[in-house]
């Protein structure tokens, strides 16, 4: 891997703590669909042996120090994408959940659309079924609020399963929330009108490990969510003020 | 109010020989100290000084001295649990960029290694 990547380059992303029950089948699956794409694995200071089964089955792995959490991960595979090069990067979770032959739609919705950001949304065919009831209440709180916010109905925002182009890899690699990322990176990039794009994805249970919104997280995650929503609003609304 | 002012004082004078201590020991940077040093004084001051705290009482619409002295006491501690917040977040911050930086120098490094390995090898 070297700093100057060709024009069209894409690297895969793969937050992961505590995975090593997934991580080996979440490479090899994604190698699969796309055999030449280099895959790197964020190892969030796992306790098991994620690095280890991420490197085995042929992932390059960026371990991190301690753990920073979701955001704080998936924001230095970006600075690590972004510092090398490329052009587009996927972020697929470790867990198994999303599917990588999924990854070409996503790709090619980022590439077709001229949107900064694509995200697989489990949503768009319309069936919410498949998922838990309190999630779909969250879901269907997080599209209300966003509306206003963004513009427009945004299907699945709490998907993690998202393809960004490099002016959004700039952003995020500078300013990328660290705790429960995906609702308030819509609002980073909106305020900077940049634009998304929704592409249909298939979602499958974990293939192991645990999720780290555990049930007492699950009443604090939206709080935090609608606080740093709001704190990013502030925070542009301040930096365009002050220009 | 006598007795409570005398506790103040004595309360104030330990929390300057602890905050004192603690920097001597280097267990509290100095810079980090001085709300803390601030506070204690203040405090101390506040305590020796029964007219003005009346006064100041007065001012805050606090008929009862031990309350106004309560909510001073307390707005007091607000401020500097304000300021350690802030130092948080920035060390948070700086942490996060660090072992993020660290992760990707690793990375780079092990990179050249294996570039090396497979050159020489060859």
């Amino acid at each position: 891997m070297s700093g100057n990547m060709p024009p069209g380059s894409l690297l895969v992303i793969v937050p992961a703590y505590n995975e090593q029950a997934s991580i080996a089948r979440v490479v090899r699956e994604i190698r699969e669909v796309l055999p030449e794409v280099p895959v790197v694995v964020i190892d969030d200071c796992s306790a098991d042996a994620t690095a280890w089964e991420a490197q085995a089955a042929g992932a390059r792995v960026l371990s991190l120090p301690h753990h920073l959490g979701l955001g704080g991960a998936v924001q230095a595979g970006y600075k690590l994408a972004y510092e090398l090069g490329y052009e587009y990067v996927v972020r697929v979770d470790g867990d198994g959940q999303h599917d990588p032959r999924d990854i070409p739609r996503l790709l090619e919705a980022l590439r077709e659309s001229g949107c900064e950001m694509a995200i697989g949304s489990r949503f768009l065919d319309g069936d919410e079924g498949h998922t838990s009831f309190a999630r779909q209440v969250g879901v269907r709180l997080f599209r209300l609020l966003l509306r206003p916010i963004l513009g427009r109905e945004v299907r699945d925002p709490t998907s993690g399963f998202v393809a960004v182009n490099r002016a959004a890899l700039q952003v995020f690699s500078k300013s990328f929330p660290l705790e429960y990322p995906e609702i308030e990176a819509l609002v980073v990039l909106q305020r900077r009108a940049f634009r998304f794009v929704e592409a249909p994805c298939r979602m499958r249970p974990r293939m192991g490990g645990r999720s780290s919104i555990t049930a007492l997280k699950s009443f604090y995650y939206p709080l935090h969510v609608l606080l740093g929503v709001f704190v990013n609003i502030l925070k542009f609304e301040h930096r365009r003020w002050r220009r | 109010m006598e007795r409570l002012l005398n506790v103040l004082t004595v309360f104030s004078v330990v929390l300057l020989i602890l905050v004192l201590r603690s920097v001597r020991k280097a267990h509290i940077r100095a810079e980090y100290s001085v709300s803390w040093l601030g506070a204690a004084l203040t405090l101390l001051a506040l305590s020796r000084m029964e007219g003005f705290l009346g006064r100041l009482g007065q001012f805050l619409g606090v008929a009862n001295p031990p309350l106004a002295l309560a909510f001073i006491t307390g707005g007091i501690f607000l401020i500097v649990f304000y300021r350690h917040s802030v130092v948080l977040s920035e060390l948070k911050d700086a942490n996060i960029s660090l072992a993020q930086r660290v992760a990707i120098l690793e990375f780079h490094l092990r990179t050249l290694h294996e570039e090396q390995k497979a050159k020489s090898g060859a």
